[in-house]
């Protein structure tokens, strides 16, 4: 019965953690910026003001854009490289993959300050500085180890009886590929796709680097920029928040468990 | 041909071959461009910086000495201090969160996957937006302080984010000595584990590596002085908020490890415990911690290098210039994309990839090979 009590309790304290930035947010967001004040934060708002979503949307939808477009474009690549590449690692081992792939691995734990430099000139040198591509460029290709893990992982399953017996039907390398791996990899591609979604959208660094011009930046770049102006009244920053996090909050919401499975892919063991 | 077995797997390494290219030149390449970079004195001269082509010397670890021991780094010193206190505390935060909730959980409370979904949400959003949320969440005069006083009590005091406070002093001299202390306790640590599991070798090595670390640190270690004079680092307060904010995003992420560790451990396990008499935390303490320390490890590791990386957090929380809440990550942007000093830029960027890289390594290696003992 006690532990049952404390248990409750322990839920009911972490819920409160958990869900009270969201509350502040959603209040802040609906308030009007006169009835903004320090000590009422966390009041609900007297009259429900819908004008700061507006504002906000006018200011974010061409952000909105560019990261719908950086980030499908790069998932989508990133994706299908890896289904290729992992394929290749689970089921067609060439001589030294098995060094090949952790020297792959290594790629998406680096911190990205020690390629930077580089980085931003040889982006600049391909004429890609400052545009949209570049920045898809550098995501697919930062993005290739965890999409290539995580099928690479997601193909071991397959048994290779299953590719002997497309050998034997006369199916090579590219046929076993289309007509038997491939057909099978939708939930790879669910998780892959989701976790690639989620981490180029949130994505901060190469963004706020490699794309100079306002008309380019992605949403993740624009809120900073308005949450960090001094004298800012706080229903724009919010709303703006909500409306940044709403694809991959609704990507989390219906599609949760493909989610955690690419989280967890991500330390490494399947 | 003779080296591959066939057409097909040679088909395999032409299709492979790009991305391997592709990471070869961005990640190797550019690690390499980016040390030679940090040999150099590229941006010591502001007129040099940005020239189109700039007139670069080799001056070999130069831009290192200055980062460790030259008189104007002090803010670089403080940031890897910064890092330090930031990694301790966020992980044991998430650590300690995730394990709770995860035993929570695992004794199928109602409404189980309701909270499980609340509990990780915050993993799906962006640094940038938790970073906004938070910053407003802090603010000294709203926010958390106001919390106590919807219950009747006076409001908070803290200044959060505007702190300039700072506790548990050390002077940058010291700092040899007592990481070499640090470093000897856990390697005595490990030798007495290592004695008592049987494996003399391993706690001979172990023993005998503390006692060499011992004595250098009481001869000369005390003697080895970076700095001419006295240079206070501590802890500051102003991380308590990032902090708060880092394990609100991701202590849902530990939580799913251990859900996931704990729903793998057979309930026979824990029945035979029950049944020789063990008392619930009896339970916990003989059974099911020692069956979560390699899930603890592999999350102390994937933390450990999210934290020495982060970047965006602060950047959204506290502002790119507040210096309290500075990091190296941030001091490399700062460095190379603001004041144009490129070459130490890179040198900040190389340390934090050596950090990281003496986390990661080991790591990746050990759970390689024990894939291919599989």
């Amino acid at each position: 019965m006690i532990g049952r009590i404390l248990q409750y309790t322990v839920l009911f304290i972490a819920t409160l953690f958990f869900l009270l930035p969201v509350y502040l947010v959603i209040v802040t967001a609906f308030k009007e910026p006169s009835a903004i004040t320090l000590s009422s934060t966390w009041q609900l708002p007297q009259v429900w003001y819908w004008e700061s979503f507006a504002q906000a949307w006018t200011a974010f939808a061409p952000k909105l854009q560019n990261s719908f477009f950086l980030t499908i474009t790069a998932t989508i690549l990133s994706a299908l490289l890896g289904s290729l590449n992992g394929y290749v690692l689970a089921k067609w081992k060439f001589p030294g993959a098995n060094i090949v792939f952790p020297l792959m691995l290594f790629g998406m734990f680096i911190p990205y300050q020690a390629v930077l430099i580089p980085l931003f000139q040889f982006v600049r040198e391909i004429g890609l500085g400052g545009s949209l591509w570049g920045l898809i460029l550098v995501h697919v290709v930062y993005g290739l180890p965890i999409t290539t893990l995580i099928f690479r992982n997601y193909y071991a399953e397959i048994p290779d009886e299953m590719i002997e017996a497309g050998r034997i039907d006369g199916a090579g390398f590219f046929g076993i590929y289309s007509r038997i791996v491939f057909p099978l990899s939708v939930p790879g591609f669910v998780v892959v796709i989701i976790w690639q979604f989620t981490q180029i959208w949130n994505e901060f660094l190469f963004a706020v680097t490699l794309v100079s011009s306002p008309a380019n930046q992605p949403i993740t770049v624009a809120l900073a920029q308005l949450a960090g102006g001094e004298a800012v009244k706080w229903n724009l920053p919010m709303a703006g928040a909500l409306l940044a996090a709403l694809p991959t909050l609704l990507v989390y919401i219906f599609l949760g468990r493909y989610f955690i499975r690419g989280l967890l892919a991500g330390s490494v063991k399947g | 041909m003779r080296w591959f077995n066939n057409k097909d797997t040679l088909y395999g390494f032409l299709v492979i071959l790009p991305s391997l290219v592709l990471l070869g030149i961005f990640v190797y390449g550019f690690i390499f461009q980016t040390f030679y970079t940090s040999l150099t004195d590229w941006g010591k001269d502001p007129a040099q910086a940005l020239a189109a082509n700039p007139q670069i010397r080799f001056i070999g670890f130069e831009n290192y000495r200055e980062l460790f021991t030259g008189l104007v780094d002090s803010r670089f010193r403080q940031d890897l201090v910064n890092t330090f206190f930031f990694t301790v505390f966020f992980i044991l935060g998430c650590l300690g969160v995730g394990l709770g909730l995860a035993i929570v959980l695992d004794r199928s409370p109602r409404g189980e996957g309701f909270f499980r979904t609340i509990f990780l949400f915050p993993m799906s959003l962006s640094f940038i937006v938790t970073g906004t949320i938070w910053r407003w969440m802090l603010q000294p005069e709203g926010g958390v302080n106001q919390l106590p006083t919807l219950v009747g009590l006076p409001k908070g005091e803290f200044a959060w984010l505007t702190s300039r406070e700072q506790i548990w002093q050390v002077s940058w001299n010291d700092l040899p000595f007592i990481t070499a202390l640090v470093v000897s306790v856990v390697l005595i640590f490990i030798a007495i584990a290592a004695f008592r599991g049987g494996e003399r070798r391993r706690g001979y090595i172990a023993s005998g590596s503390a006692a060499l670390l011992l004595l250098w640190a009481f001869t000369l270690g005390r003697t080895l002085q970076p700095l001419p004079y006295d240079e206070p680092h501590g802890f500051n307060l102003a991380f308590i908020g990032i902090i708060l904010a880092a394990v609100w995003q991701m202590s849902g992420y530990t939580m799913a490890l251990y859900l996931a560790g704990l729903r793998g451990i057979p309930e026979e396990l824990r029945e035979a415990a029950r049944v020789d008499g063990a008392s619930e935390w009896q339970l916990y303490q003989r059974v099911i911690f020692p069956l979560l320390a390699p899930i603890t490890l592999s999350a102390m590791i994937i933390l450990g290098h999210i934290s020495l990386k982060i970047f965006d957090l602060i950047f959204a929380m506290a502002g790119p210039d507040n210096a309290p809440t500075d990091v190296p990550a941030l001091l490399m942007y700062l460095t190379t994309f603001r004041a144009n000093q490129i070459a130490k830029g890179a040198a900040i960027g190389m340390i934090l990839l050596l950090l990281v890289a003496a986390v990661i390594v080991p790591y990746l290696y050990s759970q390689l090979k024990s894939e291919v003992r599989r």
